[in-house]
């Protein structure tokens, strides 16, 4: 129940930062004065740390995914959906400690 | 009161308008998102990961990136499947939480107008391209010009 609510709003969430991403982007076509511009709020401290939320966003909502087309897929899925679960929280857990110490280093560090 | 239509007993089951759509975008959903786990992880790994992360992100390292059909073909397949795989799941809320027939159809007409808009914006974006824009432009690639 819960992972299901959390796989929509991250599933909101990463939908309408991709209009942004498409847009930030398209600054290219314009020049690369633009674009730096535009990247450079990505850079900004602030944006940095909902950056770590986006990645957090992206990597629950992919390994959800992967556990919803195992239920859905595999016979033995729904017997170990519970402990499917776990699995997704430890592997987001282990992946997201040393993004967010590379990241916010980059971040910070510069 | 309005009229409704009560089918004849027996009458054959698929008279009515039916098809394959929600079965099939049920399927898309899982295919997509099988595919996008590795698009989109990916695309972060050497886009926030390597290197100096957010910090080395500029036009010329997009440049770079475009210099290669690998790139080109990875970020416009990860573009197309992310917008449809993104618009589908809105598209499922919608019909979960608006409950006029009028709001539905005002959000999904304006969910599938952002989405074309989006997905043909950054389909150009990526096909024209130029890393020499700029004619001062000191990359490598534009020495030649």
């Amino acid at each position: 129940m819960w992972s299901w609510v959390a796989h929509r709003i991250t599933g909101v969430t990463l939908f309408f930062f991709l209009f942004a991403h498409v847009i930030d982007t398209a600054m290219v076509r314009v020049s690369p004065e633009a674009y730096n511009t535009a990247v450079e709020t990505y850079k900004n401290p602030v944006v940095g740390l909902m950056e770590v939320g986006l990645v957090a966003a992206v990597l629950f909502h992919a390994f959800n995914g992967i556990r919803i087309i195992l239920v859905d897929f595999w016979g033995e899925g729904p017997r170990y959906q519970r402990q499917m679960t776990w699995g997704v929280v430890g592997l987001f857990v282990l992946l997201m400690i040393p993004f967010t110490i590379r990241h916010l280093s980059n971040v910070f560090g510069h | 009161m309005s009229l409704t239509s009560i089918p004849q007993p027996r009458s054959p089951y698929n008279a009515r308008k039916s098809n394959n759509f929600e079965l099939n975008s049920w399927l898309f959903m899982r295919g997509s998102g099988l595919l996008l786990v590795v698009l989109v992880i990916g695309h972060l790994f050497v886009n926030l990961w390597l290197g100096e992360g957010i910090q080395q992100i500029d036009f010329a390292f997009v440049a770079g990136k475009w210099a290669s059909p690998f790139w080109q073909v990875w970020d416009l397949a990860m573009l197309w499947l992310a917008m449809l795989h993104g618009t589908n799941g809105l598209r499922t809320i919608i019909d979960d939480y608006a409950t006029k027939g009028t709001t539905k159809f005002t959000l999904k007409t304006l969910l599938y107008f952002a989405t074309l808009v989006t997905v043909v914006l950054g389909t150009l974006v990526i096909f024209t391209f130029d890393p020499c824009i700029d004619p001062a432009s000191t990359l490598e690639v534009c020495n030649n010009r």
